[in-house]
């Protein structure tokens, strides 16, 4: 049995959480770069030229790329035949957390519901993560983590279609999500979708789905060429960075599917600003 | 055509009535900070006929909850939250005390495009998600009311060309519109 300690773990996710808030992924870094050179209307070329100067100053002065610095959200691949030495899994990737936004300066952005109190005294600096467990044969362990903003979340949706509505009701569901966002999730956008499964089980694979390295071929040819599609209809809507207008509205669509129960097609769209910050550690 | 400016507040009522929507506008000056739970406060003044923490006429509020700032820093990333939040507040504040300009990102409703025509304020956006980028233009921050809200407190900055772009002017004008009509194919 392989065994990790507790406090290798704890510290993996401090660090990972500091490096990812100040450093914007090669993939979204490159897709901006593309974008800031395709974009034909001036106002969007000088907002995707500040957040390339953004993403360079937040590296090398170490400082958050964006104020909201999200709720930490991570998808934890488990081996059942691993041992975590010293506490639980859960609370490593809690302590974690909170000392990766508590020790980089982030902002502690969980409140409650109600009150909209802050909770970083009652329950922890920006606690509890978000954390989806997968338990998985061998001994692995692997944690994607992501930090999710309040702009691009408020704009995300899911719906239960009928059968019948098919590849071109899924488009057009996409279609209508990121046309009423507009310019509110700070484009441009990644879009990721979930597909069949549950309710819960797509919008879990929405959220996933924005994992993927940006710019990479997805495996299913049919989701292929629904993302290319995808891509062309919402860089169609003229919506363009920050929304004032342009052509460069995503970076990329990415699916991810699952089977459905024989009456329903669940369809969950969570979008993603271009804030993308997305990092896998493995042990 | 787009134009760029550079104003220093308080703004007047001349100040924002040459400004169209799509023009640039570096700002310098004090602003003030204030999200949606800051607003509900100074509503709550307003409603109470108490004085506002600070002198709005002329002014611009910044819709932001910065980053804690790192030691030496007068603050952390300071790039603007969504906007509409503040929809329900920002019609009285302008009407009634004569704030001249908001600093946001995202659609705002007809009332308070309404409001920005019938009272003269402008809506400026700044970049969301430039963050660090934005910091590097205010120069001081202290937070003058609400210490307990945290981030959400409100601030008064001093901000040296701040880089915006005038989404809601004072004819009705709504960037978003005019800038997404132009670049959309049927
Ligand atoms: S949507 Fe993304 S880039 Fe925009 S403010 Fe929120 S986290 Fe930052």
């Amino acid at each position: 049995m392989r065994e990790i300690k507790y406090e290798d773990i704890v510290k993996s996710i401090r660090d990972c959480i500091i490096f990812s808030g100040t450093n914007l992924p090669k993939d979204a870094y490159a897709k901006m770069q593309e974008a800031h050179e395709k974009e034909k209307s001036p106002v969007a070329k000088e907002v995707l030229r500040q957040l390339l100067e953004n993403a360079d100053i937040a590296k090398n002065e170490d400082k958050p790329l964006c104020q909201d610095t999200g709720l930490a959200v991570f998808f934890v691949k488990v081996g059942e035949d691993l041992k975590i030495l010293g506490g639980s899994l859960k609370q490593a990737i809690n302590e974690g957390a909170e000392l990766g936004y508590r020790e980089g300066y982030f902002r502690a952005s969980t409140c409650h519901w109600d009150t909209r109190a802050n909770l970083k005294d009652e329950i922890g600096y920006n606690l509890p993560a978000v954390i989806h467990f997968d338990l998985v044969a061998g001994d692995e362990l692997e944690i994607e983590y992501a930090a999710k903003g309040g702009g691009s979340e408020n704009v995300s949706r899911a719906t239960v279609l009928a059968p019948a509505a098919g590849r071109a009701g899924i488009v057009a569901f996409v279609k209508e999500v990121v046309s009423n966002a507009g310019p509110n999730p700070c484009p441009p956008l990644t879009v990721g979708v979930g597909i069949g499964g549950t309710f819960e089980k797509a919008a879990i694979s929405s959220k996933h789905a924005l994992f993927r390295e940006l710019g990479s071929k997805n495996e299913d040819p049919v989701l292929d060429s629904m993302e290319q599609e995808l891509k062309e209809e919402l860089n169609k809507l003229g919506i363009g960075a920050m929304g004032m207008g342009g052509t460069q509205t995503v970076f990329g669509v990415h699916i991810e599917k699952n089977p459905c129960h024989i009456a329903s097609l669940p369809v969950s769209v969570n979008v993603q600003c271009h804030s993308s910050r997305h990092t896998k550690i493995k042990f | 055509m787009s134009k760029t400016y550079n104003l220093t507040t308080p703004l007047s009522v001349d100040d924002v009535t040459q400004l169209k929507a799509g023009d640039i506008v570096y700002l310098s000056g004090i602003i003030y900070t204030a999200r949606d739970a800051a607003h509900k406060k100074l509503i709550d003044l307003l409603d109470a006929g108490e004085q506002l923490p600070f002198d709005i006429e002329g002014s611009v509020i910044y819709f932001v909850g910065p980053t804690p700032p790192k030691p030496g820093d007068p603050i952390g990333s300071a790039g603007p939250t969504t906007s509409y939040r503040m929809d329900s507040y920002s019609p009285r504040l302008i009407n009634e005390k004569k704030l001249r300009g908001m600093i946001g990102k995202g659609k705002r409703n007809q009332a308070v495009i309404d409001a920005c025509v019938q009272s003269k304020a402008i809506y400026f956006g700044a970049t969301g998600g430039a963050g660090a980028l934005l910091a590097r233009q205010i120069k001081s921050a202290e937070v003058i009311a609400y210490p307990e809200l945290g981030p959400e407190a409100i601030r008064r900055l001093e901000v040296v060309d701040f880089p915006l772009t005038v989404i809601n002017d004072t004819y009705g004008q709504d960037l978003y519109q005019i800038g997404r009509a132009q670049y959309e194919v049927k």
